[in-house]
Parts: structure tokens; sequence; C-alpha cells
């Protein structure tokens, strides 16, 4: 592997010299910088020219670079992805933006079928640099279809590499290590996230795909989620930090291959665990994690790993009732209050 | 769920005797509990009108949690006080009006229920799991647990090398004979470890007894006849009366006084072990009563059906091991009593006194007492008065 190592994600915080700015600039920061400096590079998807992108991401981006570099495409997600890997193949180094993850379902047979086998079934002769980025998530009233958070499905495939940047950081710095990759990443952007305000470090750049990152040390549990649900994690860890709980929090970033390692070094310290996912429960990367928690800690488990994550309904269009669907601090605290101290409730 | 020995953590819903909307009084059986020394029935200890049935039969249900909910029928009555005497160690009221826990209550696993880390941690520290009460949801023994009872010493098996004792079901008679002799070993360890004894005897000449024991069982009917073991525990509990604080609790640092004298009368098994139930007040039964109430207590200790007060009760106990001759027992008190009292076989003996020697029969009574609570004064005085009261049965 080739990535470009700068800080450690979780050192990123103290920025000496940060810039205001969001998540989505940060992810358009991290486009741009690509763009300007590799050629191959290009964008392509649905509205991401003219119209700047559906979460605006790309906006701007048509001007600088132009048409050739940044493509409108049909609504044929099948098409477009297809595109982009005969892109790949053919020496270019595509980002395709499908604009969110339910509609990648159409692009399922590409991905999975295509960018994901094409190295192992042509013997190691072909191997796919593509890039896919996505919105995933809930939280904005767009009610059954536009509201998934499939990662889940896609970390069960092997050969590509599955990113969720939670963080300022990794939106601007995953981008740039995914292009680096030989073989297809996809990433994950939590819909939620673009709005996300910060410091980020002016030199701020390529960042580790490789590895989870602990977002806050503790003694007490081990909180594992990622991408849109980090948020609420932290809020939950701050509040159970008020009550005398220490949680420590960690961020999968990289969903797959998991960084199995940093969450048995976790659990290990804590002896138990809970796992925040917005995915359904059932068959869900929140069941991955607890199976291999317990196939590699089982003997240091003082409490059973318990999971939060969405309700599995169909996304519910009611705010009221999309919001009791989706994990919520609360209920993280209540998770965590019951498995420290059960007789406290 | 009532604590039914200081050692006990979890007992078994064995049977409901009632369903919600039943009338009790106060000693009615409302269920049977199965723990480690057998089947218990569980008394109420006031007149209520029951709730809700919290516990379903077959479940392991942790002491201190709730099987079932009830109202006094009784406005005035705040809810349950324990009865008159504290039970031992931490244990709650027998059946209380406490709120539903669902966590409280587990399914009948018939295993153990601790984490894999509690046990790791107990394997290492030499614990034994089955005494240990476990805090953790639904009652499950987290490595905390392991490691206060490790820090209090409780319970620790003996590290001989042998191979770690499993938990036992109670549900088999084996696994069962087994349970017991760890629960016995872990209240009598427990016991030798806390618990500064001292220990007195004295010959006791048993010549006026014997003859009006014998005088009085001549107007009996057979079946009715006393026998002086029973003769012996009256004279033990009248003599108790005079010396509280050979009667009663160490708790917390502190001697509770006992109040009222329940006998725990030590009953051997006949699958081995033993159980201590009490017979209550028997300072104050006829010696006629008395007899009657041994000997159904031992009936039902080994067949069945002795009652959870009878089991948390006893505020002294008395152990008789004169059946196959042994002349003296210096006993091991039972946490968290603080004195037990032992006779050996009356035996007939040269006996000299007024500058003669004749032949009598004799028993070696004991003491062994708390020495935290008692000094032997207190003690040898006990032993001395229940000499005096021995030698005029008629006043017993």
């Amino acid at each position: 592997m080739s990535i470009v190592t700068l800080a450690e994600p979780r050192a990123a915080a103290a920025a000496p010299q940060g810039i205001r700015t969001t998540y989505r600039d940060a992810v358009r920061e991290a486009v741009r910088s690509a763009m300007r400096s590799d050629p191959r590079v290009f964008l392509m998807g649905e509205d991401v020219g003219k119209y700047g992108g559906t979460y605006a991401v790309s906006r701007g981006l048509l001007e600088e670079f132009g048409p050739e570099r940044i493509r409108d495409t049909p609504l044929s997600e099948s098409a477009f992805v297809g595109l982009g890997i005969g892109a790949a193949l053919g020496g270019l180094r595509p980002i395709v933006e499908i604009m969110t993850v339910n509609f990648s379902l159409l692009a399922l047979d590409q991905i999975m079928n295509t960018a994901a086998t094409l190295l192992h079934m042509s013997g190691g002769q072909f191997n796919v640099p593509l890039v896919i980025r996505m919105a995933t998530g809930a939280g904005r009233q767009l009610a059954a279809q536009h509201s998934h958070s499939l990662e889940g499905w896609y970390a069960h495939i092997p050969g590509i590499r599955i990113l969720a940047p939670a963080t300022l950081e990794d939106a601007r710095g995953m981008l740039p290590s995914a292009l680096a990759d030989p073989d297809p990443v996809l990433i994950f952007e939590h819909a939620l996230l673009y709005n996300l305000e910060g410091e980020l470090d002016a030199g701020a750049g390529a960042v580790p795909i490789d590895r989870a990152a602990i977002r806050r040390e503790g003694h007490d549990v081990t909180l594992v989620t990622y991408g849109g649900t980090l948020g609420i994690t932290m809020t939950a860890a701050g509040q159970l930090a008020e009550a005398g709980v220490s949680a420590e929090v960690i961020d999968l970033r990289v969903l797959r291959p998991l960084d199995t390692g940093a969450i048995l070094d976790s659990v290990r310290k804590t002896h138990r665990a809970v796992v925040i996912d917005e995915g359904w429960r059932s068959g869900s990367l929140s069941a991955e994690v607890s199976a291999r928690i317990m196939e590699g800690a089982f003997y240091d488990l003082d409490a059973p790993v318990a999971r939060v994550c969405s309700a599995e309904v169909p996304m519910p269009y009611p705010r009221h009732l999309e919001q009791y669907a989706l994990p919520r601090a609360e209920v993280i605290v209540e998770t965590v209050q019951r498995m420290v101290n059960p007789h406290a409730a | 769920m009532p604590s039914l020995g200081a050692d006990m953590a979890f007992g078994t819903l064995v049977a409901w005797h009632v369903k919600p909307g039943d009338h009790v009084r106060r000693g009615d059986v409302v269920a049977e509990v199965e723990t480690q020394k057998g089947v218990f029935d569980i008394d109420v200890r006031q007149d209520a009108v029951i709730g809700e049935l919290t516990a379903e039969v077959g479940a392991r249900v942790k002491v201190g949690a709730p099987l079932a909910t009830l109202t006094p029928t009784t406005e005035v009555a705040p809810p349950p006080t324990p009865a008159p005497t504290p039970p031992p160690s931490v244990a709650p009221p027998a059946v209380t009006t406490v709120a539903k826990g669902v966590h409280d209550i587990e399914p009948a696993a018939g295993r153990l229920r601790a984490s894999p880390l509690a046990r790791r941690v107990a394997a290492d520290l030499g614990v034994d799991l089955t005494t240990v009460a476990g805090t953790g949801e639904a009652g499950v023994i987290t490595r905390g647990d392991v490691e206060r009872a490790a820090a209090q010493g409780v319970a620790v098996l003996p590290v001989a090398g042998g191979p770690e004792v499993a938990p036992a079901s109670p549900a088999e008679p084996a696994a069962r004979a087994n349970a017991m002799r760890l629960a016995i070993a872990a209240a009598v360890t427990r016991s030798k470890r806390e618990i500064p004894h001292y220990y007195l005897t004295q010959d006791i000449e048993l010549g006026a007894a014997m003859a009006w024991l014998h005088a009085a069982n001549e107007s009996r009917p057979v079946t009715d006849r006393i026998l002086p073991a029973a003769l012996l525990l009256k004279g033990v509990a009248v003599a108790l009366t005079k010396f509280p604080s050979l009667n009663g609790f160490h708790l917390a640092g502190e001697f509770q006084p006992g109040g009222a004298v329940h006998l725990g009368v030590a009953i051997a098994l006949r699958d081995g072990g033993l159980v201590a139930p009490a017979i209550h007040d028997a300072d104050r039964l006829s010696l006629g009563d008395l007899m009657r109430s041994l000997t159904d207590l031992v009936r039902r200790a080994r067949g069945g059906g002795l009652r959870a007060s009878e089991i948390t009760d006893p505020t002294v106990t008395v152990t008789n091991l004169g059946d196959d001759g042994v002349q003296a027992v210096l006993a091991v008190i039972t946490p968290p009593q603080v004195a037990v009292v032992g006779f050996g076989a009356i035996h007939e003996r040269p006996w000299a006194e007024h500058g003669l020697i004749g032949v009598r029969p004799v028993v070696t009574a004991s003491l062994a007492a708390d020495h935290r609570v008692s000094d032997g004064r207190v003690g040898s005085q006990f032993l001395a008065e229940l000499a005096r009261l021995l030698a005029t049965p008629e006043a017993l």
C-alpha cells in the first residue's frame, strides 16, 4: 500500500492554525486538491456539474475544472458506475458520486460483481482504482426510500474497502488516501454531517485508511461506532462522564477491513462494549463487531455486548417517529448504565 | 426471595401455592423454593392479599429480588418490616411489596450465571462462585462481585491443588449433596475466618433430670414421651434468656440481640450434610410442645417442607452428637450467630459429690461463642446456669 501517512487521525484535534470550515467544504477541498494535483482524477455523477451536487459538495468545481473533468451523468447508476470502472481500468482515477445510498442498489451489480471481483478473476492482472462517494443515513425526513444505512451491507463484500468519515479531518483526508489505493474504495458520507462545522488544520491532508481511532479514552465501557452516530456517541460519553462512568469511544472509520485489534484492545481494558450503528440490527455491521468481540475477547467480557441500532422498520417520515427510530444518546446512556450499574436506574 | 442462609445467593422457585387475589394469613405457606440445602416452604409474615406473581416457577431468583407483590390487609402496616428478629446477613424481608423488577428475575438456567471475566477471575483467585452474590444485570456475577468476595475472604475454596469444583445443579441428588457440601464449606470457612471462637466445657450431672424424665414419661403415651434431648434444649433456651449476649447476631461490625430465643437445632440429613432450622420461642414452649416441635422438625428436615422462617430465624444453634457416643463437641458457630451449644452423649460416669463417689448419668455441655460479643466469664456463667436448671428439671 502506498498511502501517504500524515498525522494520526486522533491527533488531528489540536489544530494550532485551524481554519473554520464544514464537512461539506472539507470534502470539496479534498476533491479539488486531488484534481489539481493529479490530471487523471475526475468527478462524475448525477447533478455534480451545473447543479453543484445534491449536497452542494461539488459547487464551483465545474467552473474551475470544466465539463471534461466534472461530468454530469444520465440517471443510470449502473451505467455511470460501469463507466467509472472502465475509466479506472483504462488508467484514470475516477471519483464517482452516487446521490444517496439507496440509488447505489441500481449499481450493485457493477460494484459487487465487477469492481470487487476483477482483480481476482483476472489473476491479478487488472486492478480497479475506483473511488465511489455517496451520502448515507437518515434524519432529514426523507422517508423510507432515502434514509438507509447500507454501508454495513457493502462491508460484507471482499475486494472493496469501505470508509465512513465522521470528522472534518477524515472528510478531508480519506479521499486522497482512497485515490491512492489501487483497488475500489467506497466512501459513505452521512448526509447529516455535511453541515458539521469545526476547525481544520490548514495543512490537513491524507489520513490512514486502515485503522480505527479512539475519539475519547475511558476505562469502564467501550462504545464502538462510526460515521453519523459518532456525534451522539460522544454526547452520551460526556453524559456518562458526569454520572461517573468513563466511556471509551472508538470510531471505526474503516468498515472493511475492520480494525479488529483496536476494538479488542479497548474491550480488554474496559471489559464491556456497546456497538452503536444506525443500520438495522439484524445482520448488521454491529452484529459483526459484536461477534468479533466475542471471538477475540470472550474471557475479558464482564457483560454481554450490547447494541444500539435503528428500529427495524422502514424509516418513518414524521419527524418524531424518525427520531424515535434512530439511535439516540439517551438510549446509549441507559444501555451503559444498565450494564455498569444495573441497580441504580 | 428470602435468604435461607448467609451464604445463599439464589433460590429456584419450585411451586406457587397461591394465585393473584388470594388472601393469605401470617404464616401461610405461599411458595416452595429450592436452595443448595433443599426445598423450603416460603411463609408470609403478615396478613395480605396476593397481587402479582412476578417470578415464574422454575425461575432462579436472586436473594432480595421480589417473588410477588402483596398488599397488607391491615392498613396500618407500612410495607413489611422483617419479622421480630433480624434475618441473617443482608437478607431483606421474605416477601415484599417491592415493585416488579423484570431484570431481577432470570429464566431457569440450572446454571450459575457469571460473566466470562468473572469466571476467569474467580478461578484465578480461588473464589467459589456459588457463594458470590451477583450485582450485574439480572443478578449476574461480575468481576467486581468476585473481587469484593475475595477481598472479604468469603468462601474461598480450599486451594489444595484439587480440581476446580463446578457449580452444581440443584436438580440431581448427587449434585445437591455436593452443593450443600459447598454451602457448608462456605459457612464454616467464613465462620472460622471471621469469628474468634472461645470454647468452654462443663460436665453436668443429670441424675435428677433423668429420674424426673423417667417418672414423667411413665404417665405419657409412648408416642408422647419426652427424650432427654428435649430437656437439654429447654434448659439451653431458658438459660439463654439470662445471657442475651449469646443469643443474636453479629452484623455489620456490631452485635444485634436476637430478642426471642429461636433455637436452631442441628439435624443431620440422611444423604449427608445438615440443616439447623429453628424451634421458635423455645424458652416458652412446654416440654411436651418442644418435644413435638423437635420431632416435627426432624421429620420435615429429612423429608422436605421446612419453612423459610425456620431457616432464617435461628438466634443460636444447639448441636447434639451424643447418639454415637462422643463425649463432647466443640462446634463451629453459624454466622452471623454468636454462639453454639454442644452436647455429647449422656453416659454413666463416676461422680464425686459430698466426699462420696457414685455412678451418675453425666453429659458434657460445651459452648463455643464469639469473643467479639461475649467473654469467657459470661460463657461460664451460662453453663453454670444450664447445670442449675437441669438439676431442677421440674421447674423446666
